[in-house]
């Protein structure tokens, strides 16, 4: 088992060796402004950390995402646990749901900037709005798969509602709300960009927006992996012992 | 046998119950059955599968209001009785442990005081308490089962063919226990039993008295009060009883033979 875990890890390491490599490649044989090479596109990084420009706006970028995908996971979870359990429900709110799913993001956020203005609550509210939809669907399909036969083991013993909902449906939402948490960080991540490139005036967006205007793409390319490189570590340290520790029942059966 | 006069824990007349079919209109599945259980008594339904056994059990344990008729629970106070129900599965919740599957049904007053640990207990599950219900037995899971229907103090126990699917030895051994335990609840707070099954052995065993039903639309056909003690009748009695029960020439119980 550990043997294999370190085989996996000793190939992702190569993986990512080899894109560097190429990448290296490609940047020698263009000789262009346009495409920096890794060791140059690193010296940005640090010198941008050293300056605490980066930690800034990068710092500014990851808070906005953190209230918008709370935001969006919060209100996205209670409509689609209501959708699922209740018929009636369902179909009122269904050409709602259609309809924002199918609305492009850069509709949204226009919209939002333009009725709310270039503030700070607009921008999270628009990106919220563009990921509430698919919180939505998944979790919605989470609670029609839940098993009824538990709830009604819930109410033959009377169990509340708070603790059906904490111990009943929450853990067959689980394996949905980590996937909408999965798919929703990097929606949120990339919408978060775009708002912030179209009305904010610091975050990463608006430093790629300066950039592209610069034609830094040696800053461009420096920003763009050090915001690659939290995504990662967001998942690595949060998603993953969250899963593993909501999922440990399961592991016990594999034990069996 | 319950005191004459006491009020019973159970009166059910359901006039009628309808479901809709699959194929539109609807199927009749209960029709005019009517019966008690007296406090601290066990009765078994017993009857054809797909009669509408499952279903009655669904309407006494309140998860299903949608018939025609009455349904009350006399000796109770206004929240109704407390229900322990075991039900064809186990029904644990996979992502708890057999301890908190019990703690859970009990009210927050009473939890954390020991009582899902030695109900737990009494089932033979000591050890087990802190495991998950996928990584035990079958027949662990179902003793869990067990425990968090007595943890609650239950007036009336709900069985529907708690044993069905399990190997003849297991489903014997567990019987046994259901029936000392019932045996050893306390005599001011008696446990009713309502007991579904197909099983006439199971039925002989654990109940007082067995009401037969018909095929859909079920009602009941006849009543046959058990002799001697429960949980004191031994295999060969069961076996006699249930000899002189087919020998019996109502068709009902011709159709069973």
């Amino acid at each position: 088992m550990a043997a294999r875990r370190k085989g996996a890890a000793g190939r992702y390491g190569l993986g990512i060796l080899l894109l560097l490599g190429l990448w290296a490649v490609a940047a020698q044989l263009a000789d262009s402004p346009t495409l920096p090479g890794p060791a140059a596109v690193a010296a940005a990084i640090v010198s941008e950390s050293a300056g605490g420009q980066l930690p800034y706006h990068l710092g500014m970028t990851l808070w906005r995402v953190a209230a918008a995908f709370l935001l969006a996971l919060s209100i996205g979870t209670a409509i689609g646990v209501v959708m699922g359990r209740s018929r009636p429900l369902d179909d009122l709110l269904g050409p709602w749901l259609l309809l924002t799913l199918n609305v492009p993001a850069l509709v949204v956020i226009i919209l939002a900037y333009v009725w709310m203005g270039l503030t700070e609550a607009a921008a999270i509210t628009a990106v919220s709005i563009n990921k509430i939809p698919n919180v939505v669907v998944t979790v919605r399909q989470g609670a029609l798969a839940a098993d009824e036969k538990l709830f009604d083991m819930a109410r033959v013993y009377r169990m509340g509602r708070y603790e059906t909902l904490r111990h009943v449906l929450i853990p067959q939402l689980q394996p949905y709300l980590l996937a909408a948490s999965r798919t929703g960080l990097s929606l949120i991540w990339k919408i978060v960009l775009v708002v912030e490139l179209l009305g904010r005036s610091d975050g990463v967006g608006f430093q790629m927006h300066l950039f592209f205007q610069l034609f830094d793409i040696t800053r461009l390319l420096a920003y763009t992996l050090a915001f690659v490189a939290v995504a990662q570590l967001i998942e690595m340290a949060v998603l993953v012992p969250v899963e593993t520790h909501a999922g440990r029942w399961r592991v016990a059966r594999s034990d069996a | 046998m319950p005191a004459a006069g006491a009020s019973p824990v159970l009166t059910l007349d359901i006039r009628e119950k309808r479901f809709a079919s699959t194929a539109g209109g609807e199927v009749v599945a209960i029709r005019d059955l009517a019966f008690h259980v007296g406090r601290g008594e066990s009765v078994a339904l017993f009857g054809p599968s797909g009669c509408g056994k499952t279903t009655t059990l669904n309407i006494v344990a309140g998860l299903d209001r949608r018939f025609e008729g009455t349904l009350a629970f006399p000796a109770s106070a206004a929240g109704g009785p407390a229900l322990g129900c075991v039900f064809q599965e186990p029904r644990l919740l996979p992502w708890r442990t057999l301890e908190r599957n019990v703690e859970l049904v009990l009210p927050p007053a009473r939890r954390g005081t020991g009582i899902a640990a030695g109900w737990l207990e009494r089932m033979g599950l000591a050890e087990a308490a802190g495991r998950f219900p996928e990584a035990v037995s079958v027949g662990m899971q179902r003793r869990a089962a067990l425990a968090r229907a007595f943890a609650v103090e239950p007036e009336l126990l709900l069985l529907d063919e708690p044993f069905v699917s399990l190997d003849q030895a297991l489903a014997a051994r567990l019987r046994r226990l259901l029936a000392e335990t019932l045996g050893r609840t306390p005599d001011d707070r008696p446990c009713a039993v309502l007991l579904v099954t197909h099983d006439l052995r199971e039925a002989i065993e654990l109940a007082d008295r067995i009401l037969f039903l018909s095929p859909a639309p079920a009602r009941v056909l006849t009543e046959v009060v058990v002799p001697g003690r429960r949980g004191e009748r031994g295999e060969r009695e069961i076996e006699a009883f249930r000899r002189a029960l087919l020998d019996r020439a109502e068709p009902v119980f011709r159709a069973i033979g």
